[in-house]
Parts: structure tokens; C-alpha cells; sequence
């Protein structure tokens, strides 16, 4: 779209624009930024046995780090940050395993069936997030037919010795990776068919006439076309795995939480206001770095048009 | 090139087994005649009964779609302003400011706005006295600010589809801005602002985490209801209740799917026929 020298007349009057923009624009201010840097100045407060728990200056320091110098040296909190981190790096790993050879099937496909598939993979999204972890809690369980199928396979082929009764699948990270894998999978699959379905056809008939195998028209071909919606789908798993507290805190172990859940128990069970800003600056600050390297390969990914 | 290697057939297998296997084996058990979640005790529909006689799930399932109705309808009207905003207004003050702040929510981890909301009534009501209690208000207005910005990415992608020529045509005609805005405008982009409803109306009844900061005593959502269950372990009649949340969404996108189809594909063949016409 080209910038014609009179722009577009629609709504020129001042008071229109005014409107439109306004109403969402104070909106968003009074209840989404300023509660956000609400948090940060809490993060900087002293906790007080006082109602409400934290005090700003006073008999305090105007500015209080203590709460950020916890978080470099108490071993909870790096732990909860790996833990975090490492989960929500597996998840993207094993979504982007599972998702990439799905996305490349959907693309393989005659129009009308296409269609079908594409909703089979948003329906769940639109289904209750938590009855989706709900599902999994039943299959999970020490008796479920699931658990018991899998035990029978264990115990079928490894040595009489290694046999269980169950397998302890619940109150685990491999539970939380698995459901995390589960949840977040359409967000993985739907831009990397978007990127896959863009790409020309004939690249890699040509590439196949002039000698290559399969293997190597996708790794030489396919693979590095579709590093934006790798990209874009990779950003889309780990963001939210990253910061989730409703998987951990139902299928997760609590000796090893997840920064979400230290967040939670912070604020709500240790009446630690302070802290629990602080560890929320700190994984907001992690997660901008992601945030950063998407915008600045999607910004290549257009200039490149 | 139609080739479907059966190594990615194989995989797309897998892959819809693993996305609804554990929907249908809870489907499955919610016809468990045995009070034990997991042994099978022979077909029985005893969940569903008592489920509807439940005043306590019946109540909470009111106050959410209440929530869900308010909240997306808002939702709705200020998101499509953003949206119309960021795709027809293209330089004003504080644009990127704006872009930022309606980017922002949509990778703000849940946890953090959940507390910084909560932080925020409990402030306001010490400041000047309202909210003086949690509950329906505060779980609209925090449902509103979440779900407004999901409502402006879709209506924005359909705004910079959407072709100028047709508004200008308006505005050269003589239509007043509001009579382009009501005229023009909206009808062109009223799929999108269906899907942005039914979007906003979703994630409202859904959400658990920034309810669970923002609500108060007797305001009992039934996300909230059943994260209060669900914690203590996996029991017959949350498998009813799932199924018929379950099954009622699905048959909800299914048919809301259908019709958004159709009518996109009769304002396409609208279109074909007016330009035909014109030649």
C-alpha cells in the first residue's frame, strides 16, 4: 500500500480519531500499564507485617534490593528459573518435532481434506484449557488404562528385575513437558503451515530434477524457507511455557516448582509482595531477550519481501 | 506436488491421536457407572444427572457466562477501536506507545498480570474506596483488558486486507466519517468482529489464573470451581461437566466455523459479481 500525498480523508476530523483512539488507548493505561509499573516500583519496596504488606521509605530505604540480591543468591529461586526455562526449552523442542512433520502433511494435502485437518487442529484450542490438563490428570493416574498399558509394554520388554507395578507419571517434569507439549501444540503447528503453505512447489521439483534426494531438498530447500514460522511457532511455545502456573501446579512436582508457582505462593502465601515483583521483573526481563530476537527476525522476514 | 510421504501421514496420525485421546478417554469415563475415576464400572448417565441438580455448578456457571457476555462485549467495542486505530491512523501521537501496550498483554505471562491487577484494586480501594469488594466488577474489568487486545490482532489483520478504495469512495460521495465508519467499515469487517467476540467470550469463561487473583469472597466462577476439584484429584462428575463443556464449544466453533465460511465465500462471489458488472 503506497502513502498517497492527501492520506486517506476517512475520519481526518479531530474528534473521531480522537475517540477511537483514545477510549482503548486510556483504557489500556489505567489497567494494564499502570498496574504493571505498579509491580515494579513493588519490587523495590520493603515488606512490612503492616495492611497492605510493603512500605516505601520511612524507617526503609527509598529503594530496597533486597528482593533482586535474593534472587542472585537464594538457590530457590535459579532453580525455579532453570527449572522454567529448561521445561519450556524441551516443550519447544518436542512441539517443533511433532509439529513440523504435522504442518508438512497438512500442506500435502488435497484442499477439501486440508480444511478438515486445520480445524481438528485449532478445535482443541478453543476447548477449556483446563479440562485440556484435566484429560491428562485421568491418563496419568497410577490405575488409568493408559498408565496400566504402558506399564504391561515396560514391563514386557525390559528384564524381570527393572518390572514396576505402575509408572510414576504424575508430580513429575515429564508430566508438566507432556502436558505443556499437549497444550501448545496448535500454536506450533498453525504458523509453521503458514510459513510451509507459502512456499513454491517447483523449488522443489527443480531441485529433485537436478539430482537431490528427498532428504536433501528438505534440509537444502524446505527447512531454511521455513525459519520464520519455526521461529514465530518456537516464540509461541516457549513464552507461555515459560511463565505457566496452571500445568505445574496440577501435574508438576512441588519440591521442584516453576516460576509461576513461586510467583503465586509469594504473593499469596508468604505475603511477600516485594519478592514475589521482583521475581516477576526478573522473568519479564528474561523473557523480552526472546521477545527481541522474534521481532528482529520477523522484521527481517518482511523487509525481505 | 500431492505426494504424501507415509513417514508424514504417519506422523499427522500420531499427532491427532495424541491431541484427542485424552479428550475422548474422559469423554468415556464420564459414563462410568464406578465412583473410582479410573476402573470402569459399567455405562451409567448418574454424573449428568446430579450435575444438573448441583446449585453450586449451576451458579457458577451463571456468573461466568454473565462475566464472559460483559467482558467480551467490551472487549469487543474497545478492540476494534485499537484495531481500526493501528490499521487506518497511520501516524499519531504515542502510536508506538500504543502498538506497545496492546502488543504487550498477549506475552505478558498470566501469572504477572494476575498479581499486578490484584495489586492494583487493593491500592485503588485504600486510595479512594473502590472496589470496595472483589468480585464481578473486578473479574469483568481485568477479563475486558486481557481479552480487548486479542480482538484488536484480528481486527486489524482484516482492516489492512480490507480495500480503502471502498471508504474513500464513501467519503468522496459525501458520507459523513460516522456514516463511513457504520456504513463502510463495520459491514466489511463484521466477520472479524464476530470471530473477536466469540475469541474474547472464550477466553473469559476459560481463564483461571487472572480470575483467581482478581476475584473476591462469594464470587465463584466455574473455572474457579473446578480448579478447586480438579487440585484435590480426578472424580466422575468433573468428567460430566468437562464433557459437556467440551462438547458444547466444539459444536459452538464447528457451526460458527460453517457459517463464517460461507458468508466469506458469498461476500466473494458478491464481489466477483459487482466487478463483472462493472466491465
Amino acid at each position: 500500500m503506497t502513502d498517497r500525498a492527501p492520506r486517506t480523508k476517512y475520519m481526518d476530523r479531530r474528534g473521531w480519531s480522537d475517540i477511537i483512539i483514545g477510549a482503548p488507548y486510556i483504557w489500556l493505561v489505567v489497567f494494564f500499564l499502570l498496574p504493571f509499573l505498579i509491580v515494579v516500583a513493588m519490587s523495590v519496596a520493603t515488606k512490612t507485617p503492616t495492611a497492605p504488606p510493603f512500605s516505601f521509605g520511612g524507617d526503609h530505604p527509598l529503594i530496597n534490593l533486597d528482593a533482586y540480591q535474593r534472587i542472585l543468591t537464594d538457590d530457590l529461586y535459579l532453580r525455579a528459573f532453570l527449572t522454567s526455562l529448561a521445561n519450556a526449552a524441551i516443550s519447544m523442542v518436542l512441539c517443533l518435532l511433532l509439529g513440523y512433520p504435522m504442518a508438512l502433511a497438512l500442506t500435502r494435502m488435497s484442499r477439501g481434506w486440508r480444511n478438515i485437518m486445520l480445524m481438528l487442529v485449532i478445535l482443541p484450542f478453543w476447548t477449556s484449557f483446563l479440562l485440556r490438563v484435566y484429560a491428562w490428570m485421568g491418563l496419568m493416574g497410577r490405575n488409568s488404562w493408559f498408565n496400566v498399558m504402558l506399564t504391561d509394554w515396560w514391563n514386557f520388554i525390559v528384564p524381570v528385575d527393572w518390572a514396576v507395578r505402575s509408572i510414576p507419571m504424575m508430580n513429575s517434569n515429564f508430566a508438566v513437558i507432556l502436558v505443556m507439549v499437549y497444550t501448545y501444540l496448535p500454536f506450533m503447528i498453525l504458523p509453521l503451515y503458514a510459513s510451509l503453505e507459502r512456499l513454491d512447489p517447483t523449488l522443489d521439483e527443480a531441485a529433485m530434477d537436478l539430482g537431490s534426494t528427498p532428504a536433501q531438498v528438505f534440509r537444502d530447500v524446505t527447512l531454511p524457507q521455513s525459519i520464520p514460522g519455526i521461529v514465530a511457532g518456537g516464540m509461541l511455545v516457549f513464552i507461555p511455557a515459560a511463565g505457566e502456573l496452571v500445568i505445574p501446579t496440577l501435574v508438576g512436582n512441588a519440591a521442584d516448582p516453576m516460576i509461576g508457582r513461586v510467583i503465586s505462593d509469594e504473593f499469596a502465601s508468604a505475603r511477600d509482595w516485594p519478592m514475589a515483583s521482583a521475581v516477576a521483573v526478573a522473568l519479564l526481563v528474561l523473557m523480552v531477550i526472546p521477545t527481541m530476537i522474534y521481532t528482529h527476525f520477523q522484521g527481517r522476514a518482511e523487509g525481505s519481501k | 506436488m500431492k505426494r504424501s510421504p507415509v513417514f508424514l501421514i504417519t506422523v499427522l496420525c500420531f499427532g491427532f491421536a495424541f491431541l484427542y485421546i485424552p479428550i475422548l478417554s474422559m469423554i468415556v469415563y464420564s459414563f462410568n457407572g464406578s465412583r473410582l475415576a479410573t476402573v470402569w464400572g459399567g455405562f451409567s448417565t448418574k454424573w449428568y444427572v446430579s450435575l444438573l441438580s448441583n446449585k453450586q455448578v449451576m451458579d457458577a456457571l451463571i456468573l461466568s457466562l454473565k462475566i464472559a457476555v460483559v467482558s467480551a462485549t467490551f472487549a469487543t467495542i474497545l478492540g476494534t477501536m485499537a484495531g481500526i486505530a493501528l490499521a487506518r491512523f497511520r501516524r499519531f501521537k504515542g502510536r508506538v506507545m500504543f502498538s506497545g501496550l496492546v502488543t504487550a498483554p498477549l506475552i505478558m505471562p498470566e501469572v504477572i498480570t494476575g498479581i499486578s491487577s490484584l495489586i492494583f484494586f487493593i491500592l485503588l480501594a485504600e486510595w479512594i474506596g473502590w472496589p470496595g469488594q472483589r468480585g464481578f466488577t473486578t473479574i469483568t474489568l481485568a477479563h475486558i483488558t486481557f481479552s480487548m487486545v486479542f480482538v484488536t490482532t484480528i481486527v486489524q489483520a482484516r482492516m489492512v486486507q480490507a480495500d480503502r478504495a471502498i471508504e474513500e469512495a464513501a467519503m468522496d460521495l459525501g458520507s459523513r466519517p460516522w456514516q463511513v465508519l457504520f456504513d463502510v467499515t463495520l459491514p466489511v469487517i463484521s466477520p472479524a468482529i464476530l470471530s473477536g467476540w466469540l475469541l474474547a467470550f472464550t477466553i473469559s469463561l476459560d481463564d483461571v489464573v487472572i480470575t483467581t487473583f482478581t476475584t473476591g469472597p462469594g464470587a465463584t466462577t466455574l473455572p474457579l470451581l473446578i480448579w478447586s476439584k480438579v487440585k484435590l484429584g480426578v472424580t466422575p462428575d468433573i468428567n460430566a461437566l468437562a464433557t459437556l463443556m467440551v462438547v458444547t464449544v466444539g459444536l459452538g466453533v464447528i457451526i460458527a466455523g460453517i457459517i463464517l465460511n460461507r458468508a466469506e465465500a458469498r461476500r466473494l462471489a458478491d464481489e466477483r459479481m459487482a466487478y463483472r458488472s462493472n466491465d
